[in-house]
């Protein structure tokens, strides 16, 4: 008898996609339009631009509670760089040039901020980004005194909802992050580091990796993807709310890593995995919620499947 | 005294003994009735979760799930309030009870890190507590006796007249003080003590310790292991049903979006209370030091603001208590990178 349970273990995840699809044409309504296909993935887009740098934190046996927060503060703050709040900008382009870039920037040395506590204090990575994750929403709220901006700015709402190719421009930049997160991961020195960082830190160090520095770059970089998906959020409502911004983000994307087929533990990883872990979270709630299921349900759903997909990768390990 | 040291969780009881010392010389009012009531009555909820969450982070463990299943139980006591006080306590507990069980299993039977299993509980228990209120809050009966147990002051009846005069002396005043606490902080209080029993008194207590400590080593030792992990998840299940039954006592109404974010305050102020993260090692006593100072910091900039000397808004405060995590995680891993070597002690 020939034994498919590895086979189902490495594409678990991708056939779990391909049947949600299948059994969705089969029985929901219209579900083969194009305004389907980009309801889901609008609907996943910041999830799996998040989901990518908490994969790579969690590849380093890391995690990164803050990512919701430093949504927030990427997403209050560059609205005051576009609106001339802070200072007058000469031109509109310049303005959301700014309003884009330093944001980012931000959010990365906020990123940077927890990979510094984490080496330099030994503090566990859950605690190290639970300060972030407190304070972090605080920032955002008490820098916008925790009113919402609301904005009208066509040129720089286009980076959420403008099309290229019929295809929302939020969607691009999701295929761009998970692009070079991948082959950042598979093909590069930085990722078979990070790999060996969550696999083995203390054999890691032995062999001459530089372990603190890739600690740093991983937590930076999910500071980074956290300060584009808050762009993306207030981008999509066209107003920006502290208060609501990434509310929730970090469960979202440490599920899409898990469903997706990353060890929790680090030391083995899948960027697409992650990419597929959000779709199927998003395409089971879409299923539901099409079929007239409520979306509370859904949560449920949501977390068997969490339970499962982590007690697969047990039943490898064990 | 030989062997007396200052440990964490004696700095943060201090830390908090001197900041309220502050707050009651310089705002009017700060020790007064009303304020010791609505702070104590507020904070008793977090107080309680996390004291559960105590006992699951001195196992090793993490437990995400609190704030939800807070949330949901307070739907399930709300729903049950119509029955009377005790239909709606126990049946907020035992749903409580439940989602411990549920995570008891995950961990200790399927082998899921403790992190992911309670995150799922967590998402679980939201949908459940929405699916039960049909997405709005469920008013709770005020035909019983149950809105007593979140909105009553148990001991007040007995609080003399005298108590509030002029020239009562100290001992009046602190006689008044302790008369006035709310019902929520009564029940914390015993909980609290009850905690600090089982974790110095008991073998469980003991046990719990051990695990956090080396989790190998206790099996090897022959320690319960699975047992006692799969306790302390039902145990912090049930203080999250308690504190939900709370929260719908109170507020009148079982809110099943409250409790978003309550796990990690809970984290916090068991972190900031001198407990390791990593198992082994901790105090209950600290943990309440924590869950209070954290809350008192939101009262004190209440005050300030009042003053008039500063104007800061309440978002300030979780800027604060964010910075205060900070500092106290920092001191904590410079005093623990000095003495590794005394684990397995209780410091209550």
């Amino acid at each position: 008898m020939v034994d498919y349970s590895p086979l189902l273990r490495r594409y678990g995840v991708f056939l779990a996609v391909v049947l949600l699809i299948l059994f969705n044409l089969a029985v929901t309504p219209h579900f083969a339009t194009m305004q389907t296909l980009s309801v889901n993935l609008t609907q996943v887009c910041t999830i799996v631009i998040v989901g990518v740098g908490m994969t790579l934190v969690i590849a380093t046996g890391g995690i990164d509670l803050s990512v919701g927060a430093l949504m927030a503060i990427a997403g209050a703050m560059s609205p005051m760089f576009f609106t001339g709040e802070l200072f007058p900008v000469p031109n509109i382009y310049l303005g959301i040039a700014l309003g884009i870039v330093f944001p980012i920037i931000i959010a990365s040395f906020f990123g940077l901020f927890n990979g510094w506590l984490i080496n330099r204090f030994s503090i566990q990575p859950i605690i190290a980004t639970l300060v972030l994750f407190i304070a972090g929403r605080g920032i955002a709220q008490v820098s916008t005194n925790g009113d919402l901006q609301v904005f009208k700015v066509p040129e720089f709402q286009a980076i959420a909802i403008g099309r290229v190719l019929g295809v929302p421009f939020q969607v691009w930049i999701m295929v761009v992050v998970v692009i070079i997160a991948a082959f950042v991961l598979r093909r590069t020195v930085f990722g078979r580091q990070v790999l060996a960082v969550g696999g083995n830190e203390e054999a890691a160090r032995l062999s001459g990796v530089p372990v603190k520095r890739v600690k740093l770059i991983v937590y930076a970089v999910s500071g980074f993807c956290s300060g584009i998906a808050g762009l993306i959020v207030i981008a999509m409502n066209s107003a920006a709310d502290a208060n609501l911004i990434g509310l929730g983000m970090e469960l979202d994307a440490i599920a899409a890593v898990a469903v997706g087929g990353t060890l929790l533990t680090g030391g083995r990883a899948t960027i697409l995995g992650t990419l597929l872990g959000a779709l199927i979270i998003q395409l089971v709630r879409y299923t539901l919620l099409a079929n007239g299921v409520p979306d509370a349900a859904a949560l449920v759903v949501k977390a068997g499947l969490i339970i499962l997909a982590v007690w697969l990768q047990r039943q490898e390990h064990a | 005294m030989k062997n007396f040291r200052i440990t964490p969780s004696l700095a943060v009881i201090l830390v908090l003994v001197i900041l309220v010392a502050i707050a009651a010389l310089r705002y009017d009012g700060f020790l007064g009735v009303y304020n010791v009531q609505s702070v104590l009555r507020y904070n008793s909820m977090f107080a309680l979760v996390a004291l559960g969450m105590c006992f699951v982070i001195m196992t090793g463990g993490i437990d995400l799930s609190v704030g939800s299943v807070a949330a949901m139980c307070s739907v399930v006591s709300a729903l049950l309030s119509s029955y009377g006080l005790f239909h709606g306590l126990a049946g907020g507990i035992a749903a409580g009870i439940l989602a411990g069980l549920i995570n008891g299993v995950l961990i200790t039977k399927l082998n899921i890190l403790p992190f992911i299993a309670t995150l799922a509980t967590m998402l679980a228990a939201s949908g459940t507590g929405l699916l039960l209120a049909g997405n709005q809050s469920v008013s709770v009966s005020y035909d019983t006796y149950f809105t007593n147990l979140g909105q009553g002051d148990l001991l007040s009846f007995m609080r003399p007249e005298w108590v509030d005069a002029d020239e009562v002396g100290f001992l009046g005043s602190i006689l008044g003080f302790i008369l006035s606490f709310p019902t929520p902080a009564w029940i914390a209080i015993l909980a609290y003590i009850i905690g600090g029993v089982v974790i110095n008194h008991t073998s469980f207590g003991r046990h719990v310790l051990a695990v956090g400590g080396g989790t190998e080593a206790s099996r090897l030792m022959g320690l319960p292991v699975n047992r006692t992990i799969f306790f302390v998840y039902v145990i912090s299940g049930a203080l999250a049903g308690l504190a939900g039954v709370i929260l719908a006592s109170q507020f009148g109404a079982g809110q099943p979006i409250e409790g978003i974010g309550w796990e990690l305050f809970a984290i916090a102020s068991v972190v900031v209370g001198g407990t390791l993260l990593s198992g082994g090692k901790g105090s209950v006593a600290g943990t309440l030091a924590g869950a209070l100072l954290l809350g008192v910091i939101f009262t004190i900039l209440n005050f300030e603001n009042g003053m008039g000397w500063i104007s800061l808004s309440a978002y300030w405060q979780s800027v604060i208590r964010g910075l205060f995590l900070l500092v106290v995680v920092i001191l904590q891993s410079r005093l623990t990178s000095k003495d590794p070597a005394d684990s397995l002690k209780a410091s209550t």
